[in-house]
């Protein structure tokens, strides 16, 4: 069914389409058009969906938990501040290995309030367990989360996956895509079975207390789960598109790298944009490519090292920073080369509390990447405003009035 | 009702590692006797989740799920959607019962939201608050349910405010069924989980949870303590339903003049954790002052709305 609508209404009407059985969420700007759209369609009967409108984004995420633990297909969406709430129940719903799926909108954290896009967010969750995808069209967010489902539920996998789309760009513009029938997408993931459910016959005891002695094998075992979830996300990618005829990518998607000289790596729809950029740098000459990381949970460290190992010069560019470093998809892809090739990479922060980039920009700063002429990390779109200079003025007269140096 | 009625199915299992004279392991014991099998409880963060044995062991012969924290409300939220979700696919027949067992830490301070939130949505399911008046479980911290001048080691020279009183913020949000019960009154206990059991919606049950360690008593006291928290009127027994508070057992003979009331200290004597403030001056102005909370207390359940000036 070919249909004309914003981002978040498309995950919505996939949620359906997949058979999400259990919603639980709490609204916040810029995802609440999902939750949204989503109580419509079940009020209207047009979904059959147990909805819980909790009253936190703790709450969201634990009765997300325990909903999944009692045997239903469950789902959620949340966006910044709200997924900072959740933070505790992120790690208690991959500690306790639910296949849940949530969509994140990827939002600033405050203060400086601001409800613009950037990933800091979903990268400040890195560490918790949960596989995380972005986002980089309409059609992708479709068809991510269709994928979505058949990835975390693999028993081999059974960790929850985040689904980050940027907010705004994706979340609020309409784009024309494709959103299968509950009936394509039932051939492809089949109704819910789960490897646990609520069995009063069968008593299990989810959660307990775990000592030293084996605490750290349940630790592994996660991250077994991650690397397992490497070839699911790939036979899981490769198998939508034989079903469905589209093609995003598997853990990455490159463009025109088979043949590049110079690299630029991205996430989200800052790659969709540094497309162009490539278009423009090879009718200029230059041996331009693009790698997009899709997955940065999984991180997919053997692609990068693959991709980027012959290339002459790398840019990354991160809608994030983690302070006191760099931008963290660069610590990443940097790593991921370490004793693998000497290319040098440099990072650059741009886009960050929404603020637009353009693939000229792009253009501009990735040239200064590949002629070596940028610092190991530059802050790409930094420019003093009026009100900055209000406020360092005001910053004077504070120093002044309180005799501080 | 008498005490053979009660079945000899066991559902909380010896092996577990509760201290001696733990009242949420008794009390456990009595609610799932009640419930029956067809039970799925959800264990808040708390002594309970120690108790119950470590992994790969678990002394609970029912469905267990340990919750974090502040989820008791919204935990049981998810569950009571999913089992609706295993109803429709027509993958059980009887709906389980959901218990929540939860701490006056994770009742009355940290999952007080998530309490009233699902309370307010009307989640089927019962929230039963192991009130032990102190977090045992970190070592005896003060809670929002510690009383006037009781000792714990974040207040070691005393409380110096009055608890809260969750049941009536549980009876304001006009949910089907609100009771206390009490160690010492097992059969009153018994009944009310199963009254609770038979009606749909939000229930709160409140258990007062004497803890020998964090209250300083011997472990052999527990029912004697139980018991003399009730007579001294520091434990009221009483059920609200149909918006009506009802007071139950010795309570009631209280109230109803028929047995006359025990003073206050003599509860207050029977425990270590009041002992300073017994012997100070501040002290007796505080023992007044629960005498006074346990009279206020009465005159509220009993529909008597305090004018403020």
């Amino acid at each position: 069914m070919r249909v004309l609508e914003t981002g978040n209404h498309l995950i919505a009407l996939v949620a359906r389409a997949v058979g999400v059985e259990v919603v639980s969420a709490y609204p916040i700007t810029p995802q609440t058009q999902i939750i949204e759209k989503i109580a419509e369609m079940i009020s209207n009967g047009e979904m059959e969906a147990q909805y819980i409108p909790v009253e936190s984004e703790h709450s969201a995420c634990a009765a997300l938990v325990s909903a999944s633990l009692t045997g239903a297909r469950a789902f959620s969406a949340t966006s910044a501040h709200g997924l900072a709430y959740m933070h505790e129940m992120l790690h208690y719903a991959a500690g306790i290995r639910v296949p849940v799926v949530m969509a994140n909108v990827n939002r600033a954290i405050g203060p400086g309030w601001n409800i613009w896009c950037d990933h800091q967010d979903s990268i400040s969750q890195r560490d918790t367990g949960w596989l995380q995808v972005y986002i980089s069209s309409h059609q992708e967010a479709v068809d991510t989360l269709i994928q979505a489902y058949r990835i975390t539920e693999n028993y081999d996998v059974m960790l929850p996956l985040m689904l980050n789309l940027d907010a705004f760009v994706l979340s609020h513009t309409y784009m024309s895509a494709d959103v299968p029938e509950r009936e394509e997408v039932e051939r492809f993931l089949p109704k819910y079975k789960p490897l646990w459910k609520l069995d009063t016959k069968l008593p299990v005891t989810h959660g307990s207390v775990v000592y030293p002695s084996e605490f750290s094998e349940t630790r592994q075992s996660m991250e077994e789960g991650q690397e397992n979830a490497r070839d699911v996300i790939r036979e899981v990618s490769r198998e939508f598109e034989s079903v469905f005829g589209r093609w995003h990518g598997d853990l990455v998607e490159t463009y025109r790298m088979e043949d590049a000289e110079y690299a630029i790596v991205a996430m989200g729809t800052i790659a969709s944009e540094a497309r162009v950029t490539v278009e423009r740098l090879r009718e200029h000459g230059c041996n331009a490519g693009l790698l997009r990381v899709r997955f940065f949970r999984p991180f997919p460290k053997d692609e990068i090292a693959s991709c980027l190992s012959g290339t002459k010069a790398v840019v990354v560019f991160d809608r994030d920073f983690s302070y006191g470093m760099s931008g963290a998809l660069f610590t990443e892809v940097r790593s991921s080369l370490y004793s693998k090739s000497d290319v040098p990479v440099f990072n650059v922060i741009v886009g960050l509390g929404g603020r637009d980039v353009t693939y000229e920009q792009i253009e501009q700063i990735s040239l200064l990447g590949f002629s070596n002429e940028l610092d190991e990390v530059t802050w790409g779109d930094s420019h003093l405003t009026e009100s900055h200079m209000v406020t360092f003025e005001l910053l004077g007269k504070f120093r002044e009035l309180y005799g501080l140096k | 009702m008498d005490f053979k009625s009660i079945p000899e199915d066991e559902l909380f299992l010896p092996g577990n590692v509760a201290c001696q004279g733990c009242p949420s392991s008794l009390g456990l014991r009595i609610a799932l006797k009640a419930l029956g099998r067809n039970t799925v409880l959800l264990v808040v963060a708390s002594c309970t989740s120690v108790l119950q044995g470590s992994y790969p062991f678990s002394a609970i012969d029912v469905p267990l799920i340990n919750v974090a924290f502040a989820t008791g409300g919204a935990s049981a939220s998810g569950v009571a959607a999913g089992i609706k979700v295993l109803k429709n696919r027509g993958e059980i027949s009887k709906e389980p019962t959901v218990l929540v067992w939860a701490g006056d830490g994770g009742t009355y301070d940290i999952g007080i939201q998530s309490l009233s939130g699902a309370a307010e949505r009307e989640e089927n399911f019962i929230y039963l608050c192991y009130n032990n008046e102190m977090y045992s479980n970190t070592g005896t911290q003060r809670s929002g349910a510690t009383p006037l001048g009781a000792w714990t080691t974040t207040t070691p020279a005393g409380k110096a405010q009055q608890r809260k009183d969750i049941a009536q913020i549980m009876i304001a949000h006009r949910i089907p069924y609100v009771a206390t019960v009490s160690l010492a009154y097992p059969l009153d206990f018994y009944t009310k989980i199963l009254k609770a059991k038979n009606k749909e919606g939000t229930r709160y049950i409140e258990l007062l949870a004497p803890c020998p360690p964090g209250w300083k008593f011997p472990s052999s006291k527990l029912i004697q303590v139980s018991r003399m928290a009730v007579q001294s009127g520091m434990w009221l027994l009483y059920e609200h339903e149909d918006g009506e508070t009802r007071f139950n057992a010795v309570t009631k003979r209280i109230i109803d003049g028929k047995v006359r009331k025990r003073p206050v200290k003599d509860y207050l004597e029977m425990q270590g954790r009041f002992s300073k403030v017994l012997s100070s001056e501040e002290g007796k102005e505080a023992e007044q002052r629960l005498e006074d909370e346990v009279s206020e207390s009465i005159r509220r359940l009993k529909g008597w709305v305090p004018e403020y000036t």
